[in-house]
């Protein structure tokens, strides 16, 4: 397969990436042969459905999945290949948030010693030094240290949450920080608040961010880049204003269709596509989309389309692309 | 709105007792719903608008106290008795809820679910019941109806189960259909099937609707009228377009602006609302939105302000410094 738009000096490169799962003697095909570059300094927003494999993409880069085959090189070095302390060691520059912020949190600890515990792991050993370094990081995601390391996780709101996970995240001054779906489970006000968060973390720390979502907006809100992913295949990449204002895939331009749009003068289209995502587990042949696709025909169901430039910098993975 | 409301929803109050003490989830809401029409309830987490359906549809927790009066097709629900209440639900007052995994039952057939409310309310004989069903699950877009009787929700995805939960509430031709976040839990491509076939069945059954959610979006295409709900309150009530074009309130502005917007370019900074909602058991004396409210002076934190009529009378806030220039709308 052919590396898209590979920045001159990527952080994290995924080659080929094949995860698959096994589930009641049958095979479910999570990530199939994804490929992908991140730039250092960059936000990659990985988009998708349920189900179309971006958290076990994600979770495959840290190698808390394990891969069936492919490479996850990042910042040179092989992690698919990399056992034990190795991998230990690379792994406090990859930091990754969830979801779901609360649960995120052990509940019976305090806050000072969550967060600190990513130092005591990597071996900070002076109680003094640890708490300092989570006092500093407390405070710049905007959490008062004097009031807050002494409580527990159930004294907080969701969004006072996501910023401990964020904290925990940042404490050991990592390069790359994997953010699974970080606002979903927020309200619309707060999650502004954690959105303009990372985004000055990022500045602050010198991030490089993979952000994975469902919300096309938030994505866009925060990402240079985006990937948009169906049933374990990657169908489109490219520069986020551009791949928002010509999607090239129908599967793109399907999903920036479905959103809601808060005005009341652009009445909703009856949405196009019908039927829902196959399963994993028995994914059409050919193009994995052509079931929805209303450009589909033969060809769609006997070749796998594979990721094609249609603009610079954009790729799609479409025999019909709309561009 | 119409002269005749199907709902009249009248000074409703509802209070929880909590550890913490007195929690005031509904705070003297006044809301209509005409026959047909669909009202949108727009809110964040523990604004009240759960609970206010609940109030309507008489399932409170059994804790909870419940003050004024929910008038549905002529009758004051809140003091029916049980019998009457459970022959009207789900017949002429049904409800989808967010959630189908849990609003479904997992150990019945999808088939039994539906032909029971069937035969429950509209007393058909099995095989009368069984071919509605099944016309009633091909309305809702369900591919091979005759086959999904037989299965059980945990066979279904999401948005097929909705689509269950859908048809069951539809089963018996309801005058209102409460919708409490119906598509939350479903990806983006299955809520737009979801909120049209629930726009389309309400038109061909000229039913009433009210679409609870949190998202502006959602209201925006698709509804008559919006309420939007801070703390209890109704806040902010006008007929949607009216709403979109001249907010009044600077919470409905602050919570429309804090969505990030696709035409926006990447790495704008979103206006946020600082803070957080405030705790429904420690009341704020003056306007609860003031902590957080960028307009805010000295009288708003002295004083509530009550539910103004703006130019319109279909078109209250409640707001003593309410905005006056249009609000730019995203195109």
């Amino acid at each position: 397969m052919m590396l898209q738009s590979s920045p001159a000096d990527p952080l994290l490169k995924v080659e080929n990436l094949v995860v698959e799962y096994n589930v009641g003697g049958k095979t479910v095909h999570a990530v199939s042969s994804v490929s992908l570059d991140i730039a250092r300094g960059e936000t990659l927003g990985l988009v998708g459905e349920s189900g179309c494999g971006k958290s076990t993409l994600g979770r495959a880069v840290l190698q808390l999945r394990h891969a069936q085959s492919g490479k996850v090189l990042f910042d040179g070095n092989d992690l698919t290949a990399m056992r034990g302390d190795a991998l230990r060691k690379m792994r406090q520059r990859v930091q990754l948030i969830f979801q779901d912020p609360i649960a995120s949190l052990n509940p019976r600890r305090r806050i000072g010693d969550i967060v600190a515990e990513p130092l005591v792991i990597s071996g900070v050993k002076d109680p003094e030094k640890r708490k300092q370094m989570v006092s500093d990081v407390l405070s710049a995601v905007g959490l008062d240290p004097g009031l807050v390391m002494g409580r527990l996780p159930h004294e907080f709101s969701g969004g006072q949450c996501q910023r401990i996970c964020i904290a925990r995240a940042l404490v050991l001054n990592p390069d790359f920080i994997i953010c699974d779906e970080p606002v979903s489970a927020l309200d619309v006000s707060i999650r502004a608040q954690i959105l303009n968060l990372l985004e000055e973390m990022k500045a602050r720390y010198g991030l490089t961010l993979l952000f994975i979502a469902h919300d096309l907006a938030v994505v866009k809100a925060v990402s240079d880049r985006v990937a948009v992913m169906y049933l374990g295949r990657l169908c489109e990449v490219g520069p986020s204003e551009q791949l928002f204002a010509r999607p090239a895939h129908p599967y793109t331009a399907l999903l920036i269709e479905a959103i809601p749009v808060p005005d009341p003068d652009m009445r909703p289209a009856e949405a196009v596509a019908v039927g829902e995502p196959p399963s994993p587990i028995a994914p059409p042949s050919g193009c994995r989309f052509r079931t929805r696709c209303p450009r589909a025909d033969a060809k769609c169901s006997t070749e796998v389309p594979e990721l094609r430039a249609v603009a610079p910098g954009q790729y799609a993975a479409c025999h019909h692309p709309l561009i | 709105m119409t002269d005749r409301a199907l709902l009249s929803v009248e000074e409703v109050l509802v209070d929880l007792p909590t550890p913490r003490g007195n929690l005031r989830a509904v705070d003297r809401v006044n809301l209509t719903v005409g026959a047909g029409q669909t009202l949108g309830v727009v809110g964040e987490s523990g604004c009240g608008k759960t609970m206010l359906s609940r109030a309507i549809l008489q399932l409170l927790p059994k804790k909870a106290k419940l003050q004024g009066r929910v008038m549905f097709d002529g009758q004051d629900l809140v003091s029916l008795d049980r019998e009457s209440l459970r022959k009207l639900r789900g017949r002429s007052l049904a409800v989808v809820f967010q959630d189908p995994m849990t609003s479904l039952n997992p150990v019945l057939t999808i088939g039994t679910q539906l032909i029971e409310t069937l035969q429950e309310h509209l007393e058909l004989d099995l095989a009368a019941a069984r071919k509605r069903s099944v016309e009633l699950l091909a309305a809702v877009g369900i591919p091979a109806p005759d086959q999904r009787l037989t299965q059980y929700p945990h066979q279904l995805s999401g948005g097929m189960r909705q689509r269950v939960a859908i048809a069951i509430a539809l089963s018996c031709e309801p005058k209102l259909l409460i919708a409490d976040e119906p598509t939350t839990a479903l990806d983006v491509t299955i809520q737009a099937q979801i909120l049209d076939l629930l726009a389309r069945e309400q038109r061909r059954r000229h039913m009433a609707m009210i679409l609870i959610t949190h998202d502006l979006g959602v209201v925006a295409g698709r509804t008559d009228e919006v309420a939007v709900m801070y703390a209890g309150r109704v806040v902010e009530r006008a007929p949607t377009p009216a709403l979109f074009k001249k907010m009044r309130m600077p919470y409905t502005e602050a919570l429309l602006a804090a969505i990030p917007k696709l035409d926006a370019a990447p790495h704008t900074v979103l206006p946020a609302i600082s803070g957080r909602p405030p705790d429904p058991t420690r009341p704020i004396k003056g306007c609860s939105f003031s902590p957080r409210c960028r307009y805010a002076v000295a009288r708003c934190h002295g004083e509530k302000p009550e539910l103004t009529e703006a130019e319109t009378p279909a078109h209250q806030y409640a707001c003593f410094h309410p905005i006056e220039m249009p609000v730019a709308v995203p195109a």
